[in-house]
Order: structure tokens, then C-alpha cells, then sequence
């Protein structure tokens, strides 16, 4: 890897190319440079026409974002939203970790198992995470005031795993299919039950398809808005959600607090963009281009 | 796995090890998604025959028939807003198309520094799309906008690109083909990966221009992954509700609403709980068609590969 980095420098064809790409790169990435500056803008700078791009960095909208200071400037409240980062953060990992665990001993099942009408199934499965999330929510909207669970974490964390399901069955579904089956079938004969052999031969095997099922099941939970929006209560309230609060405020939109929130929620993000690559690929089309 | 076992294991005795039913292993999966997916869908189903709103729950149902599917059908707003779907689908995929093959084009080969550069282009599809929605907002504010900034010194006037239905739509366009453009470009990536070198090799010893190499080498090599992406991305167009709510909200009028953006409207501002689920399902109608050609494309590309 190193020494093909190094030999593609010496060309100096590729060092165009990689001077085009950085450069494009640049300005494909300007509109999220331009938030996080923002971030660091004192609001007439943010504000500036023509933009400013050099300006005395602040941190004073970071601060705003988590504290509220009362009118007369003498007592400062919470925003809630470091609980709102909390929820976020809670209700992405349990509702990926349960649609991995759940989605997995399925995968299992629909790959190696007898499943009659199996093609019907998965097809319905991936139907099921295709439909306009809107249209799933008027009912689970009406369910969830009828059992009293509106706004609770419950409700949140089971409709997250089970939009998350069907893409953990069909990513882990793929990657079971790619496994060398039969060592699998030496367990069988030495009297394995199938349990067994999922945890102890298969899962081992696919810690990377894990990972890649993991990640973009959580980017998609921990981007969501509109289950939040719809089915979330104060309590439970996840960060997008909490953004267009600061959008909607009294005074217009305040900018620089808006940008601070989303670049502390981009944080994540760009990291699993730059060492998790790999991993997106397969996961950004449910596992269904093989490698 | 340096070792592969030989071991022969007759088709009957196969059948046995691995012949157990898969209810076990798929029940629970299916339990979940029966009383988060199913069930609410068939009461929506159910309840889309009558005139019902979900903030009077007091107020018995009525039953209409397929009144609500035929009030849909008669009402020339909702026909509006198939079509602005329509439009912002064809124009966002086209655009998503194009730039994600020339972005795949641009980061295939290795290069110093390509982990970075593609850091730079995929953050874009991980971002929350309210962050999306709200700074793209601000761009195109009509005061303090860069749009409106980079448009001032030739018009000589403040311009607002949210002003008219046709700029707005525009606006949204360019957000969306902004942020969906780098899944068009993984996927042809992992077409291009597929590209086997020595045949381009053998294109150039053959002299073929470089026109002829990607017509008879690169392109049906990446026409599966082509049309995963075209489909995906139309289905996930489809649904697209964050950055209508965030940028335009619709507007101006109504001349952005989407289809999920109605049924928005129609559930959770004027509280017509029947309606909604009628225009829902005739939206998740389109959607099982849409899937199916999917799933059809993905059984191709297996017995392909």
C-alpha cells in the first residue's frame, strides 16, 4: 500500500491528477468548510457581505449552544441540548446494536436455513425499509398515542431497529453467503447446533461486514428527522430535531449556534468518512454489489 | 482460512445438516417487523376508507368507501405534486449521475493523498440532511446568501434564489444531486474496480481511441452498478421530505411540495388521519413497483456475476 502511494508520486501524471482531485475535493467539500467556519464567526462576520473568509475565531456560539443566559443577564439555563446529544447517542447505539443482533440470527436463518418462499420474503423485507418513512409514521404516530408510549424511548428505539432490520438482513445475509460453507458443514457433522455455529464459525468470520452493517445503520439513525420529529417527545428529543429548534427561534435564525451544534454532530461523521471507507461501500448498497 | 476442506459431502446428507426450518432464526425478525412495520401499515390500509382525524379520536370513523382514494384522484393539487416529485426525481438522479461518474472517474486511480480527497467528497451523503437543509438555506438567503453574492455584481440586485417556483426547485435540486452525487460515485467505483486491466491493456495495444475503450471495456462493466444506483436513488428521491421541510417548505405556494411533504401536511397539520393514509398508500404502491425492478436488477447482476 505504502510503496504503491509512493511509485504513483514519482508519476508525474498521477501528481496532476492528484492535484486536480484535491482541488475538486475542495470545492465539492466547501459547503461543510463553510459551516464549520461559520462556527467560529462572531455574528456580524458570519453575517458579512462580501463573505469574510480571514476573521478572529470565537467560540462564544459552542458555549451559546449548550447555555442559555436569562434576560437580565443573571442567571444562565441548560438548552437540554447535552441531553439532546445524549439521546442521540443512546438511541442510535441501542437501536443498532438490537437490529444487528436480531438482524443477524436471521440473516443466518434466510442464508443457510429452509426457508420456504425465501426470494418473496427478502423482497418484502427490503420493500419494507423502501417505503416513504412518512407513510409509516401517520399510523405508528397514532399506535404509539393509543398505547401511551408517545415520546418514550421505547417507541424510538423500536421503530430505529426495525427500519435498521431489514438492512442488517440483507447486508449480513451477504456476507454469510460469501462464507466458505463447508466448515460449517464439518460442525454440523461433529454435532454443532446451528446457534453455535453462527456465533462460534460465522460472526468471527465477518467482524468486517458487522462493522460496515454497524456504521451506516448508525449514520442513517443518528441523521434521522423525521421519526424524531414525529415521534420523540421533549424527553427524548434527538439532535436534528433540537437544530431546527435553533432554526425556528424568536430573533431568526442564529446562525453561528446552528453551525457550532452541526459541527460537533459532523465530528463522527468525518471520522468514520475518513477511516471507514472501506466499510461504506458495501453498506451504502445493502450488501447487494458483491465484492 | 489458508486451508479449504475437500471433504465431499453427499447432496442428501447436506440436505440434512443444513435442511432445519428457519423459523427460530427468523421469527423474531419477523415478530418486529410485523408490530413496528406491518401492522401499522394494514390499519393504514384500513383506516384510508374512512374519514378519521387523529386529534379527535373521540369522533367516531366514518366510512367512505374509497371516498378518499377518489378525492385524491379528483384533486388537481395532488396531481401537482406527483409531478414536482416527478421533476425533482429525474432532474436530481440526472444530475447525481453525471457528477458522481465524473467524480468516480477522477478518484479511481491511486494517487497521494486519496483517503483525504475521498474523506472530502463522502462526507457529503453522511451529513444530517436538517444541517444540509438549513445551511443551503442560508446560502441562498437573498441578503446575506452566497448565491445571491456571486450573483449581485452582474444583475446589480439582491436575487432570491427561493423566490420563484422554478429557482426554488432548482435550489432543492442542487442540494440534493449535492449531497447524493458520492453514492453514485461509490457505486461506480466498485463497477470500475471491476474493469479487469489487461483487457484495457489489450484495447490499447489494438489502438482503440480512448472512446472505444470505455465503450466496449469500462461501460458494461459498470452498467449493473449504473442501474442499482439510477434505482436506489429514485426510490430514495422519492421519499425525500428533509430538504423540502428545511429549504423551501414547500414554497413558493406550493410549488415544491412533494408527495411526502403532502402527506405531512395532510397527517400532521390538518390532522386528515384518512386522507394521509390514502395518498400514503398509493405512494408505497409506487414504491413496491419501484422496489420490485430493484430487486429484479439485483437478481440479474448475480446470475451475472
Amino acid at each position: 500500500m505504502q510503496d504503491e502511494a509512493l511509485a504513483a508520486a514519482r508519476s508525474p501524471a498521477d501528481l496532476k491528477r492528484a492535484v486536480i482531485a484535491t482541488l475538486v475535493g475542495l470545492v465539492y467539500f466547501f459547503p461543510v468548510i463553510w459551516m464549520i467556519l461559520a462556527a467560529f464567526k462572531t455574528r456580524p462576520d458570519a453575517l458579512a457581505t462580501p463573505p469574510k473568509l480571514l476573521f478572529t475565531p470565537t467560540l462564544e456560539h459552542f458555549w451559546a449552544a449548550f447555555h442559555r443566559v436569562s434576560a437580565d443577564g443573571a442567571q444562565v439555563f441548560d438548552t437540554g441540548l447535552g441531553r439532546n446529544f445524549a439521546n442521540s447517542l443512546f438511541i442510535s447505539l441501542t437501536s443498532v446494536a438490537l437490529a444487528l443482533i436480531v438482524g443477524a440470527i436471521a440473516a443466518y436463518g434466510f442464508a443457510r436455513l429452509r426457508v420456504v418462499g425465501r426470494d418473496y420474503f427478502m423482497f418484502y423485507v427490503l420493500v419494507l425499509r423502501m417505503v416513504p418513512p412518512i407513510t409509516a409514521i401517520v399510523p405508528l404516530y397514532f399506535l404509539f398515542r393509543v398505547t401511551g408510549l408517545g415520546g418514550s424511548y421505547v417507541a424510538i428505539i423500536s421503530v430505529y431497529t426495525a427500519f435498521n432490520l431489514p438492512f442488517a438482513i440483507w447486508m449480513l445475509k451477504s456476507f454469510i453467503d460469501e462464507l466458505h460453507q463447508p466448515i460449517e458443514e464439518a460442525a454440523r457433522l461433529d454435532g454443532s447446533s446451528h446457534l453455535k455455529i453462527l456465533l462460534r464459525i460465522c460472526l468471527p468470520q465477518m467482524r468486517a461486514g458487522l462493522a460496515a452493517t454497524a456504521i451506516i445503520a448508525f449514520v442513517f439513525t443518528w441523521n434521522d428527522f423525521l421519526f424524531s420529529l414525529l415521534l420523540t417527545s421533549v424527553d427524548t428529543r434527538t439532535v436534528p430535531v433540537a437544530m431546527t429548534r435553533v432554526v425556528g427561534a424568536d430573533v431568526g435564525v442564529d446562525w453561528g449556534v446552528f453551525a457550532a451544534i452541526g459541527t460537533i454532530y459532523l465530528m463522527p461523521v468525518l471520522l468514520i468518512a475518513f477511516f471507514l471507507q472501506g466499510q461504506l461501500l458495501r453498506g451504502v448498497t445493502f450488501g447487494t454489489v458483491p465484492r | 482460512m489458508t486451508t479449504s476442506v475437500a471433504v465431499k459431502i453427499p447432496d442428501r446428507a447436506r440436505g440434512q445438516l443444513f435442511g432445519a426450518h428457519a423459523g427460530p432464526f427468523i421469527g423474531p425478525a419477523l415478530a418486529v417487523l410485523c408490530v413496528i412495520n406491518v401492522l401499522p401499515f394494514l390499519w393504514s390500509i384500513g383506516i384510508s376508507f374512512f374519514r378519521f382525524r387523529a386529534d379527535r379520536l373521540n369522533t367516531p370513523p366514518k366510512f367512505l368507501w374509497f371516498g378518499n382514494y377518489l378525492d385524491l384522484i379528483d384533486d388537481p393539487d395532488v396531481w401537482e405534486h406527483f409531478t414536482n416529485t416527478g421533476v425533482m426525481i429525474a432532474s436530481s438522479v440526472l444530475i447525481q449521475l453525471v457528477v458522481g461518474a465524473l467524480l468516480a472517474f477522477l478518484l479511481h486511480r491511486p494517487f497521494p493523498g486519496r483517503r483525504l480527497v475521498m474523506m472530502l467528497v463522502l462526507t457529503p451523503m453522511l451529513l444530517s440532511t436538517v444541517a444540509v437543509g438549513t445551511f443551503f438555506s442560508l446560502f441562498y438567503d437573498p441578503t446575506f446568501g452566497i448565491v445571491s453574492a456571486l450573483v449581485r455584481p452582474f444583475t446589480g440586485a439582491a436575487f432570491a434564489p427561493l423566490g420563484t417556483p422554478l429557482s426554488a426547485m432548482t435550489s432543492l435540486v442542487v442540494a440534493d444531486a449535492w449531497m447524493w452525487s458520492p453514492f453514485v460515485m461509490m457505486l461506480l467505483l466498485a463497477g470500475l474496480d471491476g474493469v479487469p486491466p489487461y483487457l484495457l491493456e489489450a484495447a490499447e495495444i489494438d489502438r482503440a481511441s480512448p472512446w472505444q475503450r470505455f465503450w466496449t471495456v469500462t461501460f458494461p462493466a459498470v452498467r449493473g452498478v449504473l442501474l442499482l444506483a439510477l434505482l436506489f436513488r429514485t426510490i430514495e428521491s422519492f421519499n425525500m421530505f428533509d430538504l423540502i421541510y428545511t429549504i423551501t417548505n414547500g414554497g413558493p405556494g406550493v410549488s415544491t411540495e412533494s408527495v411526502s411533504t403532502e402527506i405531512y401536511d395532510t397527517a400532521f397539520v390538518l390532522f386528515e388521519t384518512g386522507r394521509a393514509s390514502a395518498l400514503g398508500n398509493l405512494s408505497v404502491f409506487v414504491v413496491i413497483v419501484l422496489t420490485r425492478v430493484y430487486f429484479q436488477a439485483i437478481q440479474l447482476r448475480r446470475e451475472a456475476a
